[in-house]
């Protein structure tokens, strides 16, 4: 059995294998350009300029970061546990790596269109988990543990709610390809009549990848970088070349599912230049706005984030799921199902907006301004002190 | 505070030891506290001090008034102004200076623009306590150079700057003192908005910060508590109010006190507190008139009668007291600082005990200490 490779008939083993070096070349080159970028975003946020000395508006910086990384002494703590500690990158990296397989770049761009896409997706993406757990319980360290217990925890809860995000629009698109998802958007994306999921996706995409407001794993002012703590070197950098790969993942992902990947606005007929900057666009979009996130917001607590995706994210995508369930069930004309999705989906996203209003803002009471009227009592010391 | 949750352990568990400092990203400098946590709940913090113990009192004791002024600035180093005012006022208690109306008003305007750079240095540090990425910091930190940078002008130095002397300043301050203080409050009242903007209004701040460590007003007062931390619980007691120095009781100015006494009050009325100041600079700036800087007979080298006397003023962290001892001679016999940081930080274990370890950092930011002060 042969496969077509930009025309050239190939063996398939041959073929899978091209396609994987293909991937990992690209996204090293991404995944530079995605640190260069957060760099320089962020600094444009705080009034700084970011990299600027290496090479022209500093674009040699993430080059010379890795170069930096690679020479450096890979150190590994006596009272480690080798095996895993060691085996720990390699874990969080492949996974990440092999999520690449059935994302849509443009027509017919897809390493394998697979039917279950969005499974499969999901299912490899949890595995990484097992990385950052390996690296905690390997590492001998009690910042590193508590870290990965964190980050265990918090993939678990946020697990649950990007999935029944996607099974939503995985019966709106009737389809779990990824392919055909990105197909069906060529007039109108997800998001219009999915907003709901659309913001479940982007929340538990955020937690996902332990992004400000849930870096709670690596919250370096609690746990200095968590998992991390004493990996260096290159096996600090495979952390870091996943970490980034799983955010252009995901970006590219929601880009295909809810934005319509590269069919909207352009359409089938367009060129290959335009899908692909349609991809590329839209995945930027998505990218720009966890930074955004990540300069503005502070970091939830442990139990604040677990609260959010058990008790408003999770039961909150179920009813989304029965209510998408209940409209295509009873099969309505059309345009009557278009509009009850996208009615169920927009009250969702209130009522959930709403909820967080009232949870998370608390109002309060300004400071007491006290002028020279009332002058100052003094201080009676308490009961106990006496 | 009680225990966000008690769970009866079905089987034996063991609580973890976690060593946080004296080199962890937010303790600050070098604190060090070994955290007894249960998951994710503290249950016992058991807080180590004295790692930049330097001795500064007892070097101080080998330095005549004027070198002494060196070393206020050395134990507290985000508000050198205030720590040196203590000092010269001590002095010229004891001495029985008299200081010309234009030195005390230069004086109160550069503590007060003290207190802002200091305060702005705690948004900042506290936004990177709860988890902003930098953010806050450099938005604080542009704030705080303005100001660093008018120090700069005046005194030629940007961190120890040793301007306060026994009865004046060491100079006048530049020709363009007034054009300059007001640039430096036209972007200090933007930044307290940015302030504003960035962390107190934010939903997530406050759900990081409402109701977290809090301290009551009895037991804050029962630590020692003083300044920010104190108002914070309710109590209205402002040295500058309660025992106005220098020309305070001449100015027009709000004692801000908080209602809960939770790390959301402290930041609260630090803020609020930075308006009050950008006033009493406002007000300062009309009074102010040429004149003399410096008393007309000033000895060469400054004497102090034999006698004790224990000075208290209003820094930014609270009361920073000096009790000097003089037998006579160019140099005290004894100093002793009474550092505010020092007793706002034995509220810290009251304060956490029963919170989270995320809430931990944010306490302690919360408090604000300069670790140089703690341990001197």
């Amino acid at each position: 059995m042969n496969h077509d490779l930009f025309g050239f008939e190939i063996n398939v083993w041959a073929d899978a294998a091209a396609r994987l070096g293909l991937i990992v070349s690209l996204m090293t080159v991404v995944v530079m350009g995605l640190i260069y970028g957060e760099r320089k975003v962020i600094a444009r946020f705080q009034q700084r300029l970011g990299p600027t000395r290496t090479g022209p508006a500093g674009l040699l910086q993430s080059v010379a970061d890795a170069l930096k990384l690679v020479a450096k002494e890979d150190v590994r703590p006596k009272s480690a546990d080798p095996w895993v500690f060691e085996l720990a990158p390699y874990f969080v990296f492949v996974p990440i790596f092999l999520m690449f397989v059935a994302v849509p770049f443009a027509f017919h761009w897809e390493i394998r269109v697979l039917e279950l896409g969005i499974f499969y997706v999901l299912a490899v993406s949890s595995v990484n988990i097992v990385g950052w757990v390996m690296a905690g319980w390997g590492s001998d360290n009690r910042y590193a543990m508590l870290g990965a217990l964190r980050a265990a925890a918090q993939a678990i809860s946020y697990e649950l709610p990007l999935v029944m995000s996607l099974i939503a629009v995985g019966m709106v698109a009737d389809s779990f390809n990824l392919t055909d998802i990105v197909r069906g958007q060529g007039q109108v994306p997800n998001i219009v009549w999915q907003p709901l999921p659309f913001f479940i996706f982007f929340v538990a995409m955020l937690a996902e990848l332990n992004r400000t407001p849930f870096d709670i794993p690596v919250g370096e002012s609690e746990v200095v970088g968590g998992p991390f703590v004493e990996y260096s070197g290159i096996r600090w950098s495979m952390f870091f070349l996943a970490e980034y790969a799983a955010l252009f993942i995901l970006a590219l992902l929601g880009a295909a599912i809810f934005l319509g990947g590269w069919a909207w606005p352009l359409g089938e007929e367009w060129g290959l230049p335009w899908q692909l900057a349609l991809t590329a666009i839209k995945a930027g979009a998505i990218i720009f706005a966890i930074f955004w996130v990540r300069v503005t917001l502070p970091r939830l607590r442990i139990d604040q984030l677990m609260a959010f995706s058990w008790k408003v994210l999770l039961p909150i995508s179920f009813v989304q799921v029965l209510a998408n369930g209940l409209v295509l069930v009873y099969e309505p004309p059309q345009h009557i199902a278009d509009i009850l999705l996208a009615a169920i989906s927009g009250a969702g996203l209130v009522l959930v907006v709403m909820i967080m209003n009232r949870s998370v803002g608390k109002p309060r009471p300004r400071p007491v301004l006290t002028n020279r009227a009332a002058a100052a009592t003094p201080p009676a010391r308490s009961e106990a002190a006496r | 505070m009680t225990a966000p949750f008690t769970h009866e352990h079905e089987f034996e568990t063991q609580d973890l030891m976690i060593n946080m400092g004296p080199q962890h990203p937010s303790t600050h400098g070098v604190f060090r506290m070994v955290l007894q946590i249960d998951g994710e709940v503290v249950r016992d913090v058991i807080p180590y001090i004295g790692y930049m113990h330097r001795g500064g009192e007892k070097l101080a004791e080998t330095m005549d008034f004027r070198q002494g002024i060196g070393w206020m600035d050395r134990t507290e180093y985000l508000a050198q102004h205030n720590a040196e005012l203590s000092y010269v006022m001590a002095v010229e208690a004891l001495a029985e200076l008299e200081v010309p109306e234009r030195a005390q008003w230069i004086r109160m305007i550069l503590c007060e623009l003290n207190r802002l750079s200091s305060h702005f240095m705690f948004t900042g540090a506290f936004g990177t306590d709860a988890g902003v990425f930098g953010t806050a910091f450099v938005y604080s930190f542009r704030e705080r150079e303005v100001i660093l940078d008018l120090f700069e002008e005046i005194s030629g130095d940007r961190l120890m700057y040793a301007y306060f002397r026994p009865g004046g300043l060491a100079w006048d301050v530049p020709a363009n003192f007034e054009r300059r203080v007001a640039e430096v409050l036209k972007s200090t009242k933007q930044g307290i908005k940015d302030m504003d903007g960035l962390l107190t209004e934010n939903e997530i701040f406050r759900a990081r910060t409402v109701d977290v460590g809090t301290i009551s007003a009895a037991d804050a007062i029962d630590w020692g508590c003083t300044g920010p931390v104190l108002r914070a619980s309710g109590v209205p007691l402002d040295l500058r109010r309660t025992e106005p120095y220098l020309y305070y009781d001449q100015v027009d100015f709000d004692v801000v006190t908080g209602t809960n006494g939770d790390v959301y009050d402290r930041f609260v009325v630090r803020v609020e507190e930075m308006r009050q100041s950008v006033r009493i600079i406002e007000q300062c700036m009309e009074r102010l008139r040429p004149g003399p800087f410096l008393p007309d007979r000033l000895p060469r080298m400054l004497r102090t009668p034999p006698g004790e006397i224990y000075l208290r003023t209003e820094a930014p962290r609270g009361e920073y007291g000096i009790y000097m001892v003089s037998r006579g001679g160019n140099r005290p016999y004894r100093l002793k600082i009474r550092s505010s940081c020092f007793a706002n930080l034995q509220a810290l274990r009251d304060m956490t005990i029963g919170s989270y370890v995320a809430d931990a950092v944010v306490i302690l930011g919360s408090l604000d200490i300069v670790l140089c002060e703690v341990d001197r």
